[in-house]
């Protein structure tokens, strides 16, 4: 309907079973490049489960993940990365003994190709590549407006600032689709706020992302297309519009009406 | 988090670099020549030396990878042991024996890091104490080879050029100096390039480097090898200089001094070695009229330490701006 979409990211069946548990069960979707898709869903319905097996932490044991056309289930965590895709974490998890400038420069790792030789003689290669890299480093930085950390630890950095590292350093791996999770959390209102336009701003920078997001308001203001799961399986599915008025969603957000009346009549008792 | 950028150093420039090295190695050369120090004081900076080697290679293991070793002597004996029996039975130079002391070590240290390598924290220190102890029963079981508990004996110093290095001409001193500093070069250049980075990040959060594509199993498994092989110079060292190795040459004392050093002088410094190595070599002979109390004394500082300054006296965060490469603009930071 609108203009040609071409999806970069696409999971069909996505299911995994931790011994009798399905923490994920038959899962799809689809994302276009240049999108924001959101993925939200109570505590524990398995958002972090599908991004941990988007990235190669754990395999699933049923359904095809397509990146770039290509399947990329059973990969390790290293090919998916080189082939472009990156990720945040929940609680944020920067190398904290390392500088800022460190932490996005091992972003780079995969990409960064001299090999021991060159680093113990400084080879021509070695300089060329390192000082190219580290160039790019600074320059992330800058365009994120961190630079002025280059050279500081990472907790020695404001909240909201620490998560935009962690985003600076999936940028260095050059990934075009960045998977953040949560970004928001432990964020207030106007740092929240800032993360908003900051997100926009990358994908007018060309990058695609996934979020999984507790934040309402962002999610709402934000995404192109929301998917819901619940209990590992996916409830809706649709503009944020019709997610905010979609009846089952409000049921595995606030619960059922007779639900909420018995316990009630519990508390009454 | 203001850095002071327009840092006027006193050795900011390149010719100022080098001047300072060049007094440095005359300084150096000319010490042991000097009078001033007796043959005991050159064998203690000898030993220092030795040592801050040999904790850099843990250090580099410890400190930067975050792998904990309390059995790092086992690859003393290893470089040790393969350097005094080439000796023995080929007769060959020390440069030839030590190279493959060496390379023996880092043998060994892959062959202990693969199946190591899915264990971290206190279970692959624990085996790490287990192999030293494993290296000492073969070099103790295997007689007709090691020589077992009479070990090898007048083992031959090195001879270079026709000179035959002793500590009363400074020829240890000299070699110990040489051979310490192209492996704090060597460590130097590995941790400020994309391997130290990995190594660093796989002791900060090994998920999180995994998700950003560093193989860890396999860094893990380079920086045993890397760090077994140092030490094996060490010991190829060693063994020349007091011309003796038995099986208790290189025991769990041994290994807890190197982690000592490394703790004291702080994990992840490559100066905190030099002064760790420097302060722990030197207490026991500075603090000899305490006789046997010296090593409660030693104790006492190990424990202030780790209650006062856990990240050692070096450690911790730099307060120095980070050193970007020539012709990188870093936009006024």
């Amino acid at each position: 309907m609108e203009t040609k979409q071409e999806p970069i990211l696409e999971v069909k069946n996505l299911s995994i079973q931790f011994g009798g548990l399905k923490a994920v069960d038959d899962v799809n979707f689809k994302v276009n490049r240049g999108e924001i898709v959101s993925i939200i869903g109570p505590n524990g319905a398995g958002k972090t489960t599908v991004f941990n097996m988007l990235t190669g932490v754990y395999q699933p044991t049923n359904g095809q993940i397509f990146f770039k056309g290509e399947e990329i289930q059973g990969k390790t965590p290293q090919n998916i990365v080189k082939a472009g895709m990156a990720r945040t974490f929940q609680n944020i998890r920067l190398f904290c003994d390392m500088r800022v400038i460190q932490n996005v420069l091992l972003g780079m790792h995969t990409n960064t190709d001299y090999n021991f030789f060159d680093l113990v003689f400084h080879t021509p290669k070695y300089r060329k590549l390192e000082r190219e890299k580290q160039q790019k480093a600074v320059d992330i930085l800058k365009f994120l407006d961190l630079d002025r950390y280059l050279h500081d630890y990472p907790t020695n950095l404001p909240y909201g600032d620490q998560r935009k590292v962690e985003i600076a350093r999936a940028i260095a791996t050059d990934a075009q689709l960045l998977l953040l999770d949560e970004p928001a959390a432990g964020m207030n209102p106007e740092e929240s706020e800032e993360l908003l336009s900051f997100i926009r701003s990358l994908v007018t920078k060309g990058f695609t992302i996934v979020l999984i997001e507790h934040d309402m308001n962002l999610v709402m203001n934000i995404s192109d297309r929301i998917y819901v799961i619940d209990h590992g399986r996916k409830i809706a599915e649709g503009l944020p519009q019709e997610i905010a008025t979609n009846k089952d969603v409000i049921v595995a957000y606030l619960g059922e009406e007779e639900e909420e009346d018995q316990l009630e009549e519990v508390e009454h008792a | 988090m203001k850095h002071n950028n327009a840092k006027k150093n006193l050795l900011d420039t390149k010719p100022k670099k080098i001047a300072a090295l060049v007094v440095m190695v005359a300084l150096v050369l000319y010490l042991p020549k000097s009078g001033l120090l007796s043959p005991y004081l050159v064998r203690i900076l000898t030993m220092i030396s030795l040592y801050s080697m040999l904790s850099l290679s843990l250090n580099l293991l410890t400190g930067f990878t975050g792998l904990v070793s309390i059995g790092h002597a086992g690859f003393c004996a290893v470089g040790g042991y393969t350097s005094a029996l080439m000796w023995q039975y080929l007769g060959l130079p020390w440069l030839v024996t030590a190279i493959c002391g060496m390379i023996m070590a880092g043998v060994v240290g892959l062959m202990l890091a693969a199946p190591t390598s899915r264990l971290s924290g206190s279970y692959l220190t624990i085996a790490t104490l287990g192999f030293g102890e494993i290296v000492k029963m073969i070099a103790l079981n295997w007689q007709s080879f090691t020589g077992g508990p009479l070990g090898v004996n007048h083992i031959e110093r090195p001879e270079f050029f026709g000179i035959t290095l002793t500590t009363f001409n400074g020829g240890f001193f000299y070699l110990s100096i040489i051979l310490t500093a192209l492996v704090t070069l060597f460590v130097y250049r590995i941790v400020n390039s994309k391997m130290g980075r990995a190594f660093m990040a796989i002791r900060d959060d090994s998920l999180a480097a995994t998700m950003m594509g560093v193989d860890v199993t396999a860094y893990k498994m380079k920086s045993f090898v890397i760090s077994a092989a140092i030490a094996g110079l060490g010991g190829a060292f060693y063994v020349h200089f007091v011309r003796f190795l038995d099986p208790n040459t290189f025991n769990f004392d041994i290994s807890i001094i190197i982690i000592s050093i490394v703790i004291l002088g702080g994990t992840g410094s490559i100066p905190g070695s030099f002064l760790g190595a420097a302060l722990l070599i030197s207490f026991p002979e500075i603090l000899r009229f305490a006789s046997e109390y010296r090593f409660i004394i030693y104790g006492l500082i190990l424990v202030l330490m780790m209650r006062f300054k856990p990240e050692g006296i070096l450690g911790g965060h730099s307060h120095r701006p980070f050193r970007l490469m020539k012709g990188v603009e870093s936009y006024g930071n």
